[in-house]
């Protein structure tokens, strides 16, 4: 069980702050995140893409963004746990013991969501037969492809992942790649590469192609694949393979008798804390009156959070509110020397 | 101002109207309609605001932008008809536009 002053749920621009703030202050964090990099958003979704809404930061791109905040949290020991998401939480004698799904327990006074709009879960098929599927015939990403081995694979997408893994399995395993359209949104060398897999005919390639519903009595056994004018094909297969990105889910969290409006948690505005002591919101996630979905705001809210977790973390201390420029004991926890 | 019909999966349907210069998607928001999450904000960063355009309406709105596809890949069940509201402009032009909304986003 890891203890600590405060845990944050997030690792996107807000939770990197919220970090820096907790820290500043001299309380210790550790960071969760189900995506595999730190970054949230500004990573996942755009990271080419231009912010111009940054004070004193005229434009900069969601990565650059990203790198800033890391670098401001280098004088800290930050943890991040980052593939992992939490699943419960549940109160121990006034503390908050929260659970992910990779077992690890968090023990701590204060926990900051810091969502964004949820965790990133990857998008599934449409017809509801294949959740009985799901995780024995139906995957949504590949953990030992060693399964894959002289079997059938049926993969639909038409992106990197897809192309990516109908290459990779097509050496070992009979391969069906199916997409809903004649354009594939990767990389135009491994396009050409499954063109040329397509011609020595190592990969069968089906395009304007959905999947209409997996067939078998409890095993996969075939799909049926339809096409855009509403035709018809069975392919035998026994695997299936969806790679449609990612889709934004609030997840467990839903459950954890906090007050929600729409996909959002519902906090005041001195101490971003929801109607539970010691679980606060922040950043996209949190919603109160006049809230502002802006990177700008989910910083002046993790920074009042932040304050709020000392009075429970210090329960026989007193917050002193102090400035960076001229107080010794911040300056001594960023590494800096005072005058 | 256009008016723009929004018909929820379960036949629910909205009329209402929306500013020049808008998106369809913002039209929605902005009237609290069901339906389009749009979790990007409209920077067709995510496919939760896809709307099937009604097929007499599909020819007369603007083009689909480079990438729209990409990320419509990525959409819940999409077909010939899906597009991304965030990229469909609100202009004169399309006044009495109708969309349907997917079963979920």
């Amino acid at each position: 069980m890891i203890k600590t002053d405060a845990l944050i749920i997030g690792a996107g621009p807000t939770g990197l702050f919220t970090a820096h703030q907790l820290n500043i202050i001299g309380l210790k964090c550790e960071v969760v995140d189900n995506l595999d990099k730190i970054g949230g958003q500004c990573i996942e979704l755009y990271p080419d893409k231009p912010i111009y809404d940054i004070p004193a930061v005229p434009e900069c791109t969601g990565e650059e963004l990203t790198k800033n905040l890391i670098n401001q949290l280098k004088p800290f020991d930050v943890k991040f746990h980052l593939n992992e998401r939490v699943e419960e939480v549940k109160n121990e004698k006034g503390q908050w013991q929260v659970k992910t799904n990779n077992g690890t327990i968090f023990s701590t006074p204060n926990v900051i969501i810091a969502g964004g709009v949820g965790s990133f879960e990857p998008r599934k098929f449409t017809p509801k037969e294949c959740e009985q599927y799901e995780g024995k015939s139906i995957f949504y990403s590949i953990k030992d492809k060693n399964i894959f081995k002289d079997k059938t694979v049926s993969i639909f997408g038409g992106g990197d992942s897809a192309l990516d893994w109908a290459v990779e399995l097509s050496t070992n395993s009979n391969v069906n790649l199916i997409h809903r359209r004649d354009e594939f949104r990767g990389a135009k060398s491994t396009l050409n590469k499954v063109y040329e897999l397509e011609k020595e005919g190592k990969i069968n390639l089906f395009t304007k192609y959905q999947l209409k519903n997996p067939k078998g009595n409890g095993k996969l056994d075939s799909i049926d694949i339809q096409h855009e004018n509403k035709e018809i094909k069975n392919l035998k297969t026994d695997f299936i393979l969806g790679f449609f990105g990612l889709i934004m889910q609030l997840g467990p969290i839903a459950n954890w008798g906090l007050n929600l409006n729409k996909k959002t948690i519902e906090v005041d505005t001195e101490k971003f804390e929801t109607n539970q002591k010691g679980i606060y919101a922040v950043g996209d996630i949190c919603s109160y009156p006049g809230k502002l979905k802006l990177i700008l705001s989910g910083f002046h809210e993790g920074a009042l959070a932040a304050r709020a977790c000392f009075k429970l973390a210090r329960p026989n201390e007193k917050y002193r509110f102090e400035f960076t420029t001229s107080s010794s004991s911040i300056l001594k926890r960023l590494g800096k020397k005072s005058d | 101002m256009p008016k723009i019909t929004y018909i929820e999966n379960n036949g629910k349907s909205h009329t209402v109207e929306v500013d020049k210069g808008l998106t369809v998607m913002e039209g929605a928001v902005q009237n609290n309609i069901p339906g389009i999450d749009a979790d990007c904000g409209g920077s067709m960063a995510c496919a939760t605001c896809h709307v099937y355009v009604k097929e007499e309406w599909y020819n007369k709105i603007n083009e689909k932008s480079e990438g729209e596809d990409d990320m419509l890949d990525q959409a819940y069940d999409p077909n010939k008809f899906s597009r991304l509201s965030c990229q469909i402009s609100v202009t004169d032009e399309i006044d009495g536009l109708v969309v349907d909304l997917p079963k979920k986003q």
